[in-house]
């Protein structure tokens, strides 16, 4: 006997097969990236571009900094660099730029800096809240002297999922702002290891994939196109995570 | 008999009955109950598998693996649990630990029968979720403008202060526990539980979600900080989310019952196509005169 509860069962059973089709249909999909670009112009907007992240007290920290990602990049590079103290790891600042760069830590740390403890919102769900100390990004910007058509910064990591490497990318209106900076400190100490060691990207107003870590290059282009998977960041290429993370 | 046609009161009757058929619903009433179907259904399916990403929720500002978690869905060589507070509810099968399609055992939170898409895919649902919730939130903003002006909201929806007493409030408790549903003229007014129901759903929890919802985004709690300060903190605007998620299951679960108890043909049928059959004290054996 068919009864209503069947009827109803069997409604919301074929309406979630039917997610599953759109879900997989490319133009279904292209459909709802639309609203990626929605998300970040109303936000922008809102916030006028420039809104600056919550700073929070001391004493408002997560008692436990929460790694996620790659807790050691396995490649002997990295190895080397560590076992020396990062001595001989230089951030380099390329692309398009007048004045190409190759920074010893001790000149990133001589940059205008600036100490922020602010939330990190994993897409995943969860938060936790650090003590960041590090170079403000657009003072280096300046330094290296960014051309005319750049349009995006490409930061280059050291750590490898497989044979692909990490990376991230920001546009200009993220690369100026006053938040974003290249933390080499955590909780009044070097950035461990697990938390991207020597220097991470911070940038407050969008979620923890973002925050690309073991940085030893930042490129400035014109598009995102042809850079590895070409959508401006690892999750990007390989999970169709967002490229605006926002929200 | 026909709507218009011109009907005698029976003589016991203190007024006219209204007409067989009447207009019910106003279109903007049935466009945003179809929209809110579409769009609730997809919303709370992706939510779902968004928090299967990380099953625990948090009071607070912060909220990780190593912080205290108030709710959790996990399991352990026991069998799949739910944890609220320090209550451990057995739930394999249905939560945390379950049985796919090909009959292999998943230890996510929430089953793929109850997630878009229906196998884990954080991205994907995020798509959905933050795609839908424009046309939810808008659909939202705009039954509230419409409402208000043509007073639907304060004629129908808002309870006067004379239903509120408990006396009255009880009569009607008694009177739904008894699944007594109302006749004639009656039924063609919202009863007190149903304007308290309409009302806080509309006007609380529905804003509520949306207000929770953007309170985990970290571009909006820059652009308006105020909505995590209402809320107590970013991971106790997720808690929010997930709670009044679920209340508004609970009242979607209450509200099917009750259209199919009050008579699923004519309530649907009312709420498409906004004509509605009013259901008669008594059958009048001689109507017109």
């Amino acid at each position: 006997m068919i009864t209503r509860r069947h009827v109803l069962i069997g409604a919301s059973g074929a309406a979630l097969v039917g997610c599953d089709k759109l879900h997989n249909s490319a133009t279904f999909r292209d459909g709802l990236r639309v609203f990626e670009g929605l998300n970040m112009s109303a936000q922008r907007t809102l916030g006028l571009g420039q809104s600056l992240a919550r700073e929070f007290r001391e004493d408002q920290r997560s008692p436990t900094f929460r790694s996620n990602g790659t807790a050691r990049p396995e490649t002997p590079d990295y190895a080397r660099l560590a076992a020396g103290g990062f001595a001989d790891w230089r951030l380099r600042v390329d692309g398009l730029v007048a004045r190409p760069l190759a920074l010893t830590m001790a000149q990133v740390q001589a940059s205008p800096g600036r100490t922020q403890i602010t939330r990190h919102d994993c897409v995943e769900g969860w938060s936790a809240i650090g003590k960041w100390h590090g170079a403000v990004l657009g003072p280096i910007l300046d330094a290296a002297g960014l051309r005319d058509e750049a349009r995006y910064l490409v930061f280059h990591c050291m750590d490898r999922y497989g044979d692909r490497p990490y990376y991230e990318s920001i546009d200009l209106v993220d690369a100026f702002h006053p938040q974003t900076i290249l933390a080499y400190g955590l909780n009044d100490s070097f950035v461990p290891v697990e938390n991207g060691a020597p220097l991470r990207l911070r940038v407050e107003r969008q979620l923890g994939y973002k925050h690309a870590k073991y940085i030893e290059r930042v490129e400035a282009v014109a598009s995102l196109d042809g850079i590895y998977g070409g959508k401006g960041g690892f999750w990007e290429d390989v999970g169709d995570y967002e490229w605006y993370a926002g929200i | 008999m026909t709507s218009s046609d011109p009907i005698d009161p029976p003589a016991e009757a203190p007024s006219a009955p209204p007409p067989a058929l009447v207009k019910r619903h106003r279109l903007s009433t049935r466009l945003w109950h179809w929209t809110n179907v579409v769009a609730l259904f997809v919303m709370l399916m992706s939510g779902l598998m968004i928090f299967n990403a990380h099953p625990r929720l948090y009071w607070g500002h912060y909220g990780a693996n190593s912080d205290y978690a108030w709710l959790e869905i996990g399991s352990d060589p026991e069998g799949g649990y739910l944890r609220v507070g320090e209550t451990r509810i057995g739930t394999t099968g249905l939560a945390g630990q379950w049985t796919d399609g090909k009959g292999e055992t998943q230890r996510r939170a929430f089953p793929g029968w109850a997630t878009i898409p229906s196998s884990y895919d954080l991205a994907g649902a995020r798509r959905w979720h933050l795609a839908f919730a424009w046309l939810f939130a808008f659909g939202l903003l705009f039954f509230m403008i419409r409402a208000f002006w043509n007073r639907h909201a304060q004629k129908e929806l808002t309870p006067g202060l004379a239903e509120l007493k408990p006396r009255h409030l009880w009569h009607e408790v008694k009177d739904h526990a008894r699944l007594r549903f109302p006749k004639g003229e009656a039924a063609l007014r919202y009863n007190t539980l149903q304007k308290i129901s309409y009302f806080a759903v509309i006007f609380l929890l529905l804003p509520l979600i949306i207000l929770s919802g953007l309170g985990m985004s970290p571009a909006m709690d820059a652009n308006w900080p105020w909505i995590v300060d209402l809320l107590g903190g970013r991971q106790s605007a997720r808690s929010v989310h997930f709670i009044v998620a679920f209340l508004l299951v609970g009242f979607i679960i209450v509200h099917l019952l009750m259209v199919l108890l009050a008579g699923p043909i004519n309530e649907i049928r009312s709420m498409i196509t906004g004509w509605y059959r009013v259901p008669q004290p008594k059958p009048p054996k001689e109507e017109q005169a």
